[in-house]
């Protein structure tokens, strides 16, 4: 664990000197209470099966590349019968449970969520490299606050959607990402079962674990067999459940890329669909903002989770005239930043989630040096085994440049200045993407005026990087269609007549 | 002096020759973000120390501590006593270093120096009317001067919070320049009285107003109203502090008193202090704690760790 803020030199308290190191020993979450498997099966019709495929792959812990498990690999008759699993709860079972029984299941994952929340940020962080102060903060009581939320919809359809019949669609294959494997498994599943219908989840191939924590979560609830499925696998178990022709919608949360190859393979069908993409989002900061904050918002926006983040606020657009100040006070909050062992409670920034992302990430940090944009990054010793990067800036960036354009989906940040707020307008709103934006000023009318113009889904004002299960998220242009969360969430998963 | 000469000496300048202009303050007068502010403040409460790093930062915050003793009813034997304390908080154990300063009202000020002497403990007072400062600016020159004649060190100011709500800066202003000069060599401490303030705004304009009127460190509270010391608001006078040492060059000390009770809030504090100004100011020259019951937490959180177990509280002095 080192920060820029060390020196070599260390002084007993008392002694006079103008430079002190105090070095934060170690305070390592524990693990002995957290009981991994040696290996997975499918999670079908309430039971872990054998795959029929027969094959089983590792999943590492990407802080140390150590094989943590290994899960079971979903070929296309899993996914069949995934598939036919949920066809039948839903047919049978689910659709026919009174909508407040529906509610005390749900409730009852919440309850238990919270009951194993350590567990679950333990290896949360195990397995997808964030550090434990997040996925014990954020990720797990988020988890938990989003089977709240729908549970309490539950039977309140009605009310959701006043003078309509409300009827559920059937069977979703829902697939997500590896950045918040837990909280995105909530963010899916909750609705959907709140609102009626039958699932089958795909969760990423390098983050299956607390998925699979999950279902063992929904066997202690006696959740009616059938009704979640989870399976585990790499793009052609995903590839295979959007092609099946028994499922009634598809929800994805991952890279446009994949993205579009999922719309062109339902397109045609009568399935519905939902996509959350990437991102490369705006922060803007005025030249009245409140600054020491705005550096805060920026940190927070960039560095959180990695940068592992769709809605991170990628380009930072500085007014002209506090851009000295503004580089300055990033410059020395970077420095403070602790990267290292994800699982001590004072790391800040955590491990790249698998090799290939790092690999992602540093061609693109290449190409923006290639470019001529003149990178900031503090000194600190990244460990030797596991992936790392350390938290990075480019000022000089041109709005031309790839660091400017592309989705990193790394600590990366791209600095850009504008003079007026037209000009920040235009070139925030300059690009495929749309899902989020930011922005600082201590005008109220300015934040008005720049969140009903700025094209993205979710604007944040004076804050960042703030969820919450009430607000609906989801992106405009190539950053996806449908909303999750909020009374929105529900809508993707209902039909109204 | 020129300002580049004040800059090279750092903190160590003449009384008087570091008097700017209130618009020098005022031109760094910025909002304040009060939700991001107590957001961020809670992330470095949350800061995990253990062991080695635990005890060097209780240590060192013993060694920050104005141990103070405020109180109508104080007397010659109370602040004696209080001294023995401060030079030697935990008798049975000599790893633990004396605290910064003893805190007194003037008139107990001639005692402490007497008690003290020699021990490189400070002599600190309260002065200028204080907790109200609701007196004539030259009673409070008078007791300025006095109170440093009469031994002390340091001298710990109220500002006048009426004259500052009404809108009269220019009144605090010269007020915290005249009394800073008649503390002569003395280090002056200026207290805002944040509880009184009302917002983070008000808090950063106040404490850049005095940093430019010439305060050597400035200060929460003075312990006497219903809100003393927050993690929030010891983060905003820290910024505050960070814009005006790059606009000057000058280090100026911070002093969050009131209400900081035990060892683990006192950690925190220093967490804020480090992550937010950095090593330079980890010492007891650019960072003070006005408390009275928090050194005893401290010492029982030490003896816990040399001993493993934690001790009653019979075993620790109550001064």
């Amino acid at each position: 664990m080192t920060t820029a803020l060390e020196t070599k030199e260390r002084l007993q308290p008392g002694t006079a000197s103008s430079a002190i190191l105090w070095e934060y020993a170690p305070s390592i979450e524990a693990v002995d209470h957290v009981k991994i498997a040696p290996r997975y099966n499918l999670f079908i019709g309430g039971k872990f099966v054998e795959p029929h495929s027969k094959k089983w792959f590792a999943t590492i812990n990407p802080a140390t590349e150590e094989t943590l498990s290994e899960v079971a690999e979903a070929d296309a008759q899993d996914v069949d019968r995934a598939v036919r699993e949920a066809r039948r709860a839903y047919e049978k079972v689910w659709r026919k449970v009174a909508p407040s029984e529906r509610a005390k299941y749900i409730y009852r994952i919440a309850r238990l969520i919270q009951e194993k929340s350590r567990a679950l940020a333990v290896v949360e962080t195990m397995n997808g490299g964030k550090s434990i102060k997040e996925s014990r903060d954020i990720d797990i009581p988020l988890a938990a606050a989003h089977f709240f939320y729908y549970a309490g919809w539950a039977d309140k359809l009605e009310y959701a959607f006043p003078n309509r019949n409300v009827s559920p669609l059937g069977v979703a294959g829902q697939i997500i990402p590896w950045n918040f494997p837990m909280l995105m498994a909530a963010w899916k599943i909750a609705p959907a079962l709140a609102a009626g219908n039958t699932v089958i989840l795909k969760p990423a191939e390098t983050t299956p674990l607390t998925a699979l924590m999950l279902a063992e979560i929904i066997q202690e609830a006696e959740l009616p067999p059938g009704v979640v499925n989870i399976i585990t696998g790499a793009g052609a178990t995903g590839a295979a459940l959007v092609a099946h022709p028994d499922v009634d919608k598809i929800a994805f949360t991952g890279s446009t890329e994949v993205g579009k190859r999922i719309q062109r393979s339902v397109a045609g069908t009568k399935k519905k669909l939902t996509l959350e993409l990437g991102g490369k989002a705006p922060n803007i900061v005025f030249e009245d903002a409140p600054l020491d904050q705005a550096v805060e918002g920026i940190i927070n926006g960039i560095y959180f989770n990695q940068g592992h983040v769709c809605c991170a606020g990628s380009r930072l657009f500085v007014q002209e005239s506090v851009i000295e100040p503004v580089i300055r006070k990033l410059r020395e909050r970077v420095s403070t930043l602790r990267v290292g062992n994800p699982l001590d409670k004072n790391t800040d920034i955590g491990a790249i989630n698998s090799r290939a992302q790092l690999e992602k990430i540093q061609e693109l940090v290449d190409s923006g040096l290639e470019e001529g944009a003149e990178m900031f990054q503090p000194v600190c010793n990244l460990p030797t085994r596991g992936f790392w990067f350390a938290p990075t800036f480019f000022t000089g960036v041109s709005q031309s440049s790839r660091i400017a354009q592309e989705e990193i989906f790394g600590p990366v940040l791209s600095v850009l200045t504008f003079r007026t707020a037209e000009e920040a307008l235009e070139k925030a709103n300059n690009t495929p993407y749309g899902l989020s934006a930011g922005v600082w000023t201590e005008k109220g009318s300015r934040i008005l005026k720049m969140a009903q113009k700025l094209r993205a889904g979710v604007v944040w004002a004076n804050t960042y990087n703030k969820f919450d299960p009430t607000s609906p998220f989801g992106g405009y242009k190539e950053s996806g269609f449908g909303r999750e969360g909020g009374m929105h969430g529900l809508g993707a998963y209902v039909t109204l007549s | 002096m020129t300002e580049a000469a004040i800059a090279q000496t750092g903190r160590s300048f003449p009384p008087g020759a570091f008097r700017r202009s209130l618009n020098d303050a005022l031109e760094l007068v910025h909002g304040v973000d009060a939700v991001a502010v107590e957001e961020r403040a809670a992330s470095l409460a949350k800061r995990s120390l253990k062991k080695g790093s635990k005890v060097w930062g209780l240590n060192l915050a013993i060694s920050m501590i104005d141990l103070t003793t405020l109180e109508g009813k104080d007397t010659r034997g109370k602040v004696t006593a209080l001294c023995q304390k401060a030079m030697r908080p935990d008798p049975s154990d000599r790893d633990v270093p004396h605290v910064g300063a003893v805190c007194v009202y003037p008139s107990m000020v001639p005692y402490v120096k007497k008690a003290l002497a020699g021990s490189g403990v400070k002599v600190a007072s309260v002065a200028t009317g204080f907790p109200s400062g609701q007196t004539f600016t030259e009673i409070k020159v008078k007791e300025t001067r006095d109170t440093v004649a009469a031994g002390a060190d340091e001298i710990d100011m109220v500002i006048d919070r009426g004259a500052f709500l009404s809108g009269n800066l220019q009144k605090v202003f010269d007020e915290i320049a005249e009394v800073k000069e008649a503390c002569g060599p003395a280090h002056l401490k200026v207290i805002l009285e944040t509880g009184e303030l009302a917002n983070y705004d008000q808090v950063r304009k106040a404490s850049l107003m005095a940093m430019y009127a010439g305060a050597d460190f400035i200060k929460t509270s003075t312990g006497k109203v219903a809100v003393n010391a927050t993690l929030p608001v010891t983060l905003v006078m820290l910024e505050a502090i960070r814009d005006f040492h790059h606009a000057t060059g000058k280090m100026i000390g911070m002093k969050p008193a009131g209400g900081i009770s035990n060892a683990k809030l006192a950690l925190a504090y220093l967490v804020v202090l480090y992550e937010t100004l950095g090593a330079e100011w980890m010492t007891p020259d650019m960072f003070r704690i006005g408390a009275s019951s928090l050194l005893n937490d401290i010492l029982m959180q030490l003896r816990k760790e040399k001993t493993g177990a934690y001790q009653s509280g019979d075993y620790f002095t109550m001064d």
